[in-house]
């Protein structure tokens, strides 16, 4: 009886009236209180950051040579040791950053728009239309992804920009797919046979209603897809397609460093360390995002 | 008399799959008289929808189709027309409410986005004018704080809000013809009056006539003036809502009849029709109804029925042999 006794007759008690919210802030809210995510999200920003800002955070160079330095092991000179050229590794992972993320958010932002509207055009209208996307997804999936990606840039020539060509076209039907299949499902809902039923074209229907009502998937997908899209992007500059001496890509660095794993194992130890915390943080992120923005896939 | 707003001539939308034609609405003829209410009764699957989708055109096609018959809005035969021409017709002189109203709005925008978007599409005019006028329709389907629903998304309101957010929208434009599919199926049963009296008291207001389509005939006999009772795909019976409860004709009005419960009769059991509503497509000979029907005889089986007119007062018409009291019969 106590309890329930309202001390403060100035303060009734009412709940707070509910403000405006949109889907979108509920998931950020939601997206706030996942650890994960957040950790996800702040090694990302702390890659970004260093992209950035890299000529002010590195203390030398990408290509400044110092024959007498060549393989040191890491000290406080040289926090990450030096390569065989003498040069500062330390300051080459944080160049490597601007690169790897740069062709990460650019093939996938290539991959992105052509996928999407491709998944749209075969999801909205369907017949021939459909049968025609789809089945050239599919042949682009029957391929090994990394494959073709050679196969991509073994035509094109190897170069980090054909390297980010490549990745960008392997990962369109991924985007395709996906959207297709949202679209599909969009469709059927009641507000957008409400939206026709009040006189509303097509395109807009597409862009007004169906869109914005797929853009979660294409969203939590992008940001999962720059994940790989950094594997691949490295996995290409190792193999010698990408990018080229003396860009420092950590995949590249990775594979100038091959021959010195047993002498100088650092020159390949960090290189590989940032690889797999920003794949990290993006992986993260992209879970995070899923389970904020589709709570049904949480498990 | 006054030119019907909507008038519908033998009307036949079919699916096509790949057993063949599956007609879903099979040479339905009707008109609705400006101001007037117009229910259209039947259970699941007897092609109600179909028929409120075939006058919107917007039966997904394919697999469906329109095959023959006309649909004549003011004159203007709506079957041929070109798609932008329905597109213009479509929310401005015709409108639609759905069954559904937790989901016939996009979840991703305010109230106010939806209504402005739907106003704009057929009135010209600046952002402020469609604003008023989307405020006005909110106060005009009796939404409380009008203003603040504006700026509010739709899972912050209830199904009823939501129904009345859907009416504001359909009239937005000033239709003349206002198709309800099942409006409150899906509300609760004092929202359901609410939302009844709205339609009927903007029916008056307004002018607008409805076409009502439902399966409850408690809805029918609220608000509407004329009943049509669909069976498999066909008209079975028409006439005036009073003649419909007092002086059913068809059996299987009738039997809709029986089996709605009755507060003053103690009933342990409640009424049902013996089987099922038959596949559409599946009876090619006969009356549709006749598996069903108790009075079923040699004739039932042999030939269709055509809709035969009761020789009382008013406009009553019955698709059943019982009443063939030769001469009477209308042939089509």
């Amino acid at each position: 009886m106590e309890l329930s006794m309202n001390k403060n007759p100035q303060k009734p008690i009412v709940p707070e009236e509910d403000k405006a919210v949109s889907p979108w802030l509920e998931a950020w809210r939601s997206f706030r209180k996942n650890k994960l995510a957040i950790i996800g999200t702040s090694i990302v920003l702390f890659f970004i950051i260093m992209a950035i800002f890299a000529p002010l955070i590195a203390p030398s160079g990408i290509n400044d040579q110092a024959l007498d330095k060549r393989l040191l092991s890491p000290s406080s000179e040289h926090w990450f040791g030096t390569d065989d050229f003498g040069r500062d590794i330390f300051s080459r992972v944080i160049f490597g950053a601007r690169i790897s993320l740069w062709v990460g958010f650019l093939a996938v932002m290539g991959s992105l728009v052509v996928g999407s509207l491709l998944g749209i055009l075969a999801g909205y209208y369907g017949k021939w239309v459909d049968t025609i996307i789809s089945r050239v997804f599919d042949i682009m999936l029957a391929f090994p992804s990394i494959l073709l990606a050679i196969a991509i840039v073994a035509v094109l020539g190897p170069s980090l920009r054909n390297a980010l060509i490549a990745i960008a076209v392997i990962n369109i039907p991924n985007f395709g797919r996906l959207i297709r299949s949202r679209v599909l499902s969009v469709k059927q809902e009641e507000y957008i046979v409400a939206a026709r039923a009040v006189g509303m074209k097509n395109s807009r229907i597409l862009f007004r209603h169906v869109l914005p009502n797929s853009m979660a998937p294409i969203i939590v997908q992008g940001t999962l897809a720059i994940a790989t899209a950094i594997i691949e992007a490295a996995a290409l500059s190792f193999l010698g397609l990408g990018a080229e001496a003396p860009n420092p890509e950590w995949g590249k660095m990775l594979s100038d460093a091959r021959p010195l794993l047993t002498q100088a194992p650092w020159t390949m130890f960090f290189p590989g360390i940032a690889i797999m915390l920003t794949v990290l943080g993006f992986n993260l992120m992209g879970d995070g995002l899923r389970d904020a923005l589709d709570p049904r896939m949480k498990n | 008399m006054q030119a019907p707003v909507l008038d519908v001539k033998k009307l036949k939308t079919s699916f096509f799959s790949d057993d063949g034609e599956i007609p879903a609405v099979d040479d339905i003829s009707f008109s609705v008289k400006k101001g007037e209410i117009l229910g259209i009764v039947g259970e699941s699957g007897c092609g109600k929808s179909v028929t409120s989708l075939s006058i919107m055109k917007l039966v997904p096609q394919p697999p469906g189709k329109i095959v023959s018959g006309e649909i004549l809005l003011n004159g203007e035969n709506l079957v041929p027309v070109s798609e932008r021409r329905m597109r213009q017709i479509r929310g401005n002189e015709i409108a639609m409410i759905f069954q559904e109203p937790m989901t016939s709005l996009n979840p991703l925008f305010k109230i106010g986005e939806q209504l402005i978007e739907a106003i704009k599409i057929h009135k010209k005019g600046n952002k402020k004018e469609f604003e008023k006028q989307a405020v006005d329709m909110l106060k005009l389907v009796g939404l409380p704080r009008a203003e603040g629903i504006m700026n509010e998304y739709p899972h912050q309101l209830s199904g009823g809000m939501r129904q009345r957010v859907m009416i504001a929208m359909a009239l937005s434009c000033g239709p003349k013809l206002l198709i309800a599919d099942e409006p409150t199926t899906a509300l609760d049963v004092t929202i359901q009056a609410q939302i009844l009296a709205l339609m009927k008291s903007l029916n008056e207001k307004l002018d607008t006539s409805i076409v009502m389509i439902t399966h409850d005939l408690g809805v029918v006999a609220d608000i509407c003036q004329r009943v049509i009772v669909m069976y498999a795909g066909k008209v079975v019976e028409e006439a005036s809502v009073l003649d419909i409860f007092k002086n059913p004709k068809h059996p299987y009005t009738m039997g809709l009849l029986q089996s709605v419960p009755d507060i003053r009769n103690k009933q342990d059991r409640l009424y049902s029709i013996p089987g099922n509503v038959p596949k559409p497509g599946s009876i090619t000979t006969g009356c549709r109804f006749a598996a069903r029907c108790e009075f079923v005889h040699d004739r039932c089986l042999a030939d269709d029925p055509p809709l035969y007119a009761v020789e009382e007062a008013g406009h009553h018409t019955v698709r059943c042999f019982l009443h063939d009291t030769g001469g009477n019969g209308h042939h089509d």
